[in-house]
């Protein structure tokens, strides 16, 4: 008896974790949900970039603009929406694992593994203002893949561009 | 003296006295793979023979008796990821390369392939990243006794053929500035050539020719700039049989904007010997972005006929001005003889990227036939044959898939083919028998959004979003075709699920070859495409089947291991964004069919 009371008890708060939240899932940055927007810019509640994704798909501002960096700068390596190819790492799996300063890391100062067996080179790409001045944005669009909180492909619908992206943009890429 | 000795000495005199006349240059190599490329039994180039045609004369292996293949022997290169190219085969031993680190083998065919030799350069890893596509190589050319091999880092390395030892070794270019060797030289009488890779880097592309004798640069070639660094005659280069005028390439790009313009060379090439020209194509102008680069952006996306000597164009046509969808023109030249219109043309026939089949008069650069070689092809009508239009030998571009008039950061969509062309480097074969072009094909649209990049030396420049998915009506990512380049028409067309990313081989047994993504080894009907035989490799196939005889016995052979451009883009399948949202994921993942690894097939008949 005591063993179904505890089992129902579980059951109880799987329940309420998946009625409560949209994203009941947690990843390398812990839990993703958004809690707070600077110019439509999202984070999360340790202050991590993050995705905002309305119930009709629409998504926010940043996570589109880091689905188009990904594709443009990520996607050689890493395959079409962080799927991996034959020899880079499917992103949308290491972001379950990797925390944002973690994910930043490689990003800025590059990865290798080159032995008898391997070539696996990451670049670094601290020096790349084509990465480096979108590399939030990419962060959230590949949390929100790895979170499977969309889909593969282009983001149908977008939220609309701050008013400040431009000017801000600019300033990055001198 | 003995009566040899003075007869070759005599020879000697008469051959400088010709020198002296002017019209020739040194004979060594080049004269020797002449006749060389005549015996059937050996390979002695990556294209097997100078003409590109990918047709070998060894008939043993033949449509009856296909059906039978058996493998032979196999051998590990050891390394992962993807190979492009084939072996060269210079009597009783077999020349194979590897991708990064470009180890190259020396194979003893009396022995099973018992290793001879083996060169393993050491190369800085940080190479790695610049390739743009995984660390492919697409072979090694051999001339005056030595192996040529274009390493990753742009050394161009000349090995003793016998011992592997590095004869000479000369840096072509810079990979901290993302120039990267991947190409197959040639060897041409004394000189050997080489281009480079780095198309998405904003690396300026160049020919070169290097003495085989020690490594001495002879001349280089750029596909943009001054005149003076294109090696044109603006009076006597002609393009579609006018002069090309003074400062061609600088008038079509803005400012300094050639520096960075790529146009790279990273193809093949070939050598009509009786009117002394080397053809290869230039790649896309750089960057990915056309917004940012206005003009027609001279010589991108070119057809060269060069001198081989000086390196002096005879002519150039621009395929893809001012392109807008990274169509490259780096794919093979292939020169056949065939009757034309009741008369016999010289013709070089070239499947683009931008998913036309050009046939022109390769003496003279005219323009005879420019046709779709997949019905998909959708971002230009046709390419104007008019001679007396001033777009003559333009394409006409569709307004709805020009992503220049559709701007930056708007999404062009369904525009077919795709980035990656309705072909790749993959080269096409040719048959005498039949009079057709055989050709491996991508048939695979996109959806391409052009950005503003800033450009950062060594760093990638490539300024655009892309999503890819099969061409529309059906689920099949590639075809194998059979093409008449005398009427620009498809002959037969087998599908496959994914594209063709393998170089074809046509023989005198009436058989075709070409390998397949998942890594069967096909061989088909050159006159119907009828399947006659297939065998599953170890991986994926993006190498160039051969054939070669030993002992008396005819053999096929295929590098197998996945990866390149395809191992990037279908390792997790594509998705059409289209569909709506049933469908998504519903094409095949590579992934589920092959897995890495480099592996040379051989192939012969059972003993009789
Ligand atoms: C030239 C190829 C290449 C490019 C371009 C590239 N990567 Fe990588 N990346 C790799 C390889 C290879 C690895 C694996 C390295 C290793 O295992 O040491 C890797 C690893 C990573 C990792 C660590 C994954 C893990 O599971 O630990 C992250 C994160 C990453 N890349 C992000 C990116 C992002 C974001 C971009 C685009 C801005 C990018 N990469 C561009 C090749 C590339």
């Amino acid at each position: 008896m005591q063993r179904i009371l505890r089992v129902v008890a579980f059951a109880v708060v799987g329940f309420a974790v998946s009625a409560g939240m949209v994203h009941a899932v947690t990843d390398g940055s812990g839990d993703p949900v958004a809690v707070k927007s600077d110019d439509g810019k999202w984070s999360d509640k340790d202050g991590n970039p993050t995705f905002k994704i309305e119930a009709d798909g629409t998504v926010d501002w940043y996570t589109y603009v880091g689905f188009t960096r990904y594709s443009a700068e990520c996607l050689r390596c890493h395959g079409p929406d962080g799927m991996g190819s034959t020899y880079a790492p499917a992103l949308i799996d290491s972001m379950k694992r990797l925390s944002y300063t973690d994910f930043y890391a490689i990003v800025a100062g590059g990865k290798k593994d080159v032995s008898a067996s391997q070539d696996l080179v990451m670049p670094a790409e601290g020096e790349n203002k084509n990465v480096m001045c979108f590399v939030d944005a990419i962060y959230a669009y590949l949390r929100a893949r790895g979170d499977d909180a969309m889909g593969r492909g282009r983001p149908q619908n977008h939220a609309p561009k701050p008013a400040f992206y431009a000017k801000d943009v600019e300033q990055c890429m001198g | 003296m003995n009566q040899a000795l003075s007869r070759k000495l005599a020879a000697g005199t008469i051959l400088s006295s010709f020198l002296l006349i002017g019209s020739a240059s040194a004979q060594t190599a080049g004269d020797d793979l002449l006749k060389m490329e005549k015996n059937a039994a050996d390979v002695v180039m990556p294209t097997i023979t100078y003409d590109n045609q990918r047709y070998s004369a060894l008939d043993q292996i033949n449509a009856r008796n296909v059906g039978k293949l058996q493998v032979a022997w196999t051998f590990s290169t050891g390394v992962l990821r993807g190979h492009e190219g084939a072996p060269l085969v210079i009597g009783d031993v077999m020349y194979v390369h590897a991708p990064f680190p470009n180890t190259v083998f020396a194979l003893d065919l009396n022995h099973d392939g018992r290793i001879l030799w083996k060169y393993e350069p050491k190369q800085d890893p940080n190479v790695i990243p610049v390739m743009c596509c995984d660390t492919v190589n697409r072979g090694v050319a051999y001339g005056d006794g030595k192996i040529f091999l274009h390493q990753a880092d742009t050394t161009l390395v000349a090995l003793d053929a016998k011992t592997g030892k590095v004869v000479w070794s000369v840096k072509t270019d810079d990979p901290a500035k993302g120039a990267t060797g991947t190409e197959a030289p040639m060897v041409v009488k004394d000189k050997v050539y080489v281009g480079v890779s780095g198309g998405e880097f904003g690396v300026r592309g160049w020919v070169a020719a290097y003495s085989v004798a020690d490594g001495k640069q002879v001349w280089r070639a750029y596909s943009e700039g001054p005149d003076t660094d294109l090696l044109v005659d603006p009076q006597k280069t002609t393009s579609l049989g006018k002069p090309i005028g003074a400062d061609s390439s600088l008038k079509t790009w803005q400012g300094d904007q050639w520096k960075i313009g790529g146009g790279d060379t990273w193809g093949w090439y070939s050598y009509d010997p009786q009117l002394n020209l080397i053809y290869y194509g230039s790649g896309n102008p750089s960057t990915w972005n056309p917004k940012q680069r206005p003009g027609d952006n001279k010589w991108s996306m070119t057809i060269f006929a060069r001198n081989p000597d000086t390196g002096e164009a005879k002519w150039v046509y621009q395929m893809t001005p001012h392109d807008e969808w990274d169509y490259d023109g780096v794919n093979e030249m292939i020169l056949t003889d065939q009757q034309m219109g009741g008369t016999m043309r010289h013709l070089l026939v070239h499947f683009d990227r931008n998913g036309f089949g050009y046939t022109l008069d390769r003496a003279t650069g005219e323009l005879l036939v420019a046709q779709k070689y997949d019905p998909a092809v959708n971002w230009a009508t046709k390419v104007d044959m008019d001679k007396s239009s001033s777009n003559y030998g333009r394409p006409e571009v569709v307004a709805k898939y020009s992503t220049e008039h559709n701007g930056e950061d708007t999404n062009s969509q369904g525009v077919c083919p795709a980035a990656l062309g309705t072909k790749d480097e993959q080269p096409a074969a040719y048959s005498p028998e039949t009079g057709l072009f055989y050709v491996p094909t991508n048939h695979v649209c996109m959806d391409y959004e052009p950005f503003r990049v800033s450009y950062t030396a060594g760093q990638p420049y490539v300024g655009a979003t892309l999503s890819m998915y099969p061409a529309p009506g059906g689920t099949n990512m590639g075809n194998f075709i059979a093409w008449d380049a005398r009427t620009g028409k498809i002959q037969w067309s087998d599908p496959e699920q994914f594209s063709v990313w393998s170089g074809a081989l046509a023989t005198k047994g009436g058989v075709v070859f070409y390998g397949t993504l998942e890594g069967y080894l096909k061989a088909v009907d050159a006159k119907t495409g009828k399947e006659l035989y297939k065998f599953k490799t170890p991986s994926g196939i993006i190498g160039n089947v051969m054939t070669y005889e030993h002992g008396g016995k005819q053999y096929v052979a295929v590098l197998s291991g996945v990866g390149g451009w395809a191992g990037i883009g279908l390792a997790a399948g594509l998705t059409d964004p289209h569909a709506g949202l049933g469908a998504v994921g519903g094409y095949a993942a590579l992934s589920n069919y092959t897995s890495l690894g480099g592996t040379l097939t051989v192939f012969a008949l059972p003993p009789s």
